[in-house]
């Protein structure tokens, strides 16, 4: 997040560019000099404490069978990393099938959810219409009943329609989540309403002004609402375990509760296996963090 | 997230109401779109709100009064269910371990974030980097994350192995195998996972801080540490008020953290159940008690609905001074 916003507030609340006359100018340069280093040394360690723990099981699982995992002091480098953990647990597991199956998961829920969120949030923020509040009301009536209170019930509404063990039924539930709907529901509210307005005299129907003016400008709201569907589709564990028992239908997550069940033994395997799991989103957030941070902010400066 | 959408929602409705009065679909004129279009907008976010959560919702309320399995519809038997719950012990217990949650998780997630957003909320160099690091275990799934920890709190793990190297300790101490630490670690998971998550609410509300408060106070010559108390902290309220009820809501729904880690079991002697792993597991099979699982599921949708109601309260009692 480096100033890919004009954002007034944030950047100078305790370092203002030139210091004030006012004030004794060499005493504030050192004080702030060694709160320079405590507050990187503070950084430093929080990073630590946030990263240290996705290092040491990428270290494990970069250890080969040869080397002792529960040497004593612990070592953090492995003796002679390998590869092969990953590829074992690819023959002891369909590991990439699952993979896969994950896949296919999180991009349908990605787009139905873009599709959905962004159509029902215009309409809500942009659309004048009988009945808006009341559709507003259900967006936040689902926000707040947890997916955990109504899956018994959605469990009972796959079985009556034979959606179990299908990757089907893990997406429905998700397929447009409420909380999506109101946060682009809250991007097209601070929109500015001058450009719409002017489409409007020029005889633009509600489409082209839903397309070619409104998501335009809600990018970063966009990816937010992509990043959160596909995290929460990725990551998504309580579900798919009530959904799914045959293994070929199995998500990651799934799969790795059940790697950790077979071969408690193996903690190399164990590691490779999350690796697999995590490395791929740590990639994709880093990718669009940038998208991802000043989505976040767009949302909330406007408001 | 949901925080500040809620947060917004009514500040942007007033917004609409007042300042945007003249905007073009307030006018009288004549409107470039027929009656359905807003409602064809409308139709796929609606409709799977009503299909997967509205009507699963009314069907849960519906159950929680039947004694329903999973193969029989079951019939009405009043407040049966109700009555079997005041009688289960694991019903207890989960609602014990849930109200140590919120008593162990709520007081950290309210205020470390709000330390990491002031960290990260003055650009420097690779100030970007941190914000992304500090999200990291936000991204990583509660299974990928239960499993990591569960190498490192180990018998064997890196820190009963660290601190036996460190002469601390002769005996490992049995994170996962003790009723009580068990429950601890499970707490440090959902800390550590939810630091980033709240960082960034909290940053994107820093960023509404007026500038001139500061500087006001700077000017009356209080220090870094008082602009804080006096600045920062006040305008911070609301969203520190949302964010307890948001972490407190989530404490009551915690279900992989615990589940991962004990392995499958609950802790020793299912001493460590919540009330999701009891709902899932009463209901969970052919023969599966899925009345009494969605009576339960209404004890979870109403402490979760009223610790939000409550501390949504407690905020709009006080007067904000913004």
């Amino acid at each position: 997040m480096t100033g890919t916003r004009t954002d007034p507030g944030t950047p100078s609340s305790s370092s203002p560019p030139a210091p004030r006359p006012a004030r004794p100018v060499a005493k504030r340069r050192v004080g702030r000099r060694t709160r320079t280093v405590l507050r990187y040394a503070l950084l430093l360690l929080i990073m630590a404490i946030s990263v240290g723990p996705f290092l040491w099981q990428l270290s494990t699982a970069l250890k080969g069978i040869g080397e002792d995992i529960y040497a004593s002091p612990p070592r953090f480098v492995p003796a002679d990393p390998t590869l092969g953990n990953f590829v074992r647990v690819g023959e002891v597991l369909p590991v990439w099938g699952y993979v896969w199956n994950s896949v296919r998961v999180a991009l349908a829920t990605v787009v139905l959810n873009v599709v959905g969120a962004s159509l029902a949030g215009y309409a809500l923020a942009r659309l004048r219409f009988r009945g808006r509040r009341a559709a507003l009301g259900v967006f936040i009536l689902a926000l707040l009943v947890p997916g955990e209170a109504i899956m018994v019930a959605q469990f009972l509404m796959m079985r009556s329609v034979h959606l179990n063990d299908t990757l089907v039924a893990v997406v429905l539930p998700g397929m447009v989540g409420a909380l999506n709907v109101l946060l682009m529901y809250n991007a097209f509210l601070a929109q500015s309403t001058q450009i719409d307005e002017a489409a409007m005299i020029d005889g633009a129907n509600a489409w082209q002004r839903f397309t070619r003016v409104a998501l335009p400008s809600v990018k970063g709201t966009i990816a937010v609402v992509a990043i959160f569907a596909f995290m929460g589709a990725w990551d998504d564990f309580l579900w798919p375990l009530i959904v799914l028992s045959d293994p070929d239908y199995y998500t990651l997550t799934i799969g790795l509760n059940y790697l950790k069940g077979t071969f408690v033994g193996d903690q190399r395997l164990i590691a490779a296996g999350t690796i697999i799991a995590v490395a791929p989103l740590i990639l994709l957030f880093l990718t669009l963090q940038r998208y991802f941070f000043r989505g976040v902010n767009e949302g909330a400066i406007k408001g | 997230m949901s925080a500040h959408v809620l947060l917004r929602d009514r500040r942007s409705e007033s917004t609409t109401a007042g300042v945007r009065g003249g905007s073009p679909e307030r006018r009288s004129g004549p409107r470039m779109q027929g009656a359905a279009t807003p409602w064809l907008f409308l139709l796929p976010g609606l409709a799977a709100c009503l299909i997967f959560n509205i009507y699963p919702f009314l069907n849960t309320f519906l159950l929680a009064f039947t004694d329903a399995r999973t193969i029989s519809p079951g019939t009405f038997t009043g407040l049966d269910n109700f009555a079997r719950m005041a009688d289960d012990p694991r019903f207890w217990l989960a609602l014990r371990n849930g109200a140590l949650y919120v008593i162990g998780v709520v007081p950290p997630l309210v205020f470390l974030p709000l330390l990491l957003a002031l960290l990260v909320r003055d650009k420097g160099p690779g100030i970007g980097f941190f914000r992304t690091v500090f999200y990291t275990p936000v991204i990583a799934s509660a299974v990928v994350v239960g499993l990591i920890w569960t190498w490192l709190l180990d018998s064997r793990g890196l820190v009963n192995g660290t601190l036996e190297a460190l002469g601390v300790l002769k005996d490992p101490i049995p994170f996962l195998t003790d009723e009580w630490l068990l429950l601890a670690s499970a707490m440090v998971v959902t800390i550590w996972k939810g630091l980033g998550y709240y960082m960034i609410i909290y940053l994107a509300t820093l960023g509404r801080v007026p500038e001139e408060l500061h500087e006001a106070a700077q000017v009356d010559g209080a220090g870094a540490v008082r602009r804080f108390f006096v600045v920062t902290l006040p305008a911070m309220r609301t969203t520190m008020t949302l964010i307890s009820a948001l972490s407190a809501v989530a404490a009551f729904r915690v279900f992989t953290e615990i589940f991962i880690l004990s392995g499958d079991t609950a802790g020793p002697g299912g001493r460590d159940v919540t009330l999701v792993m009891l709902i899932r597991e009463v209901s969970a099979g052919l023969n599966g008690h899925v009345g009494y699982g969605a009576a339960l599921s209404l004890v979870l949708f109403g402490l979760t609905l009223g610790l939000l109601l409550s501390v949504l309260r407690l905020q709009t009692g006080r007067k904000d001074p913004r």
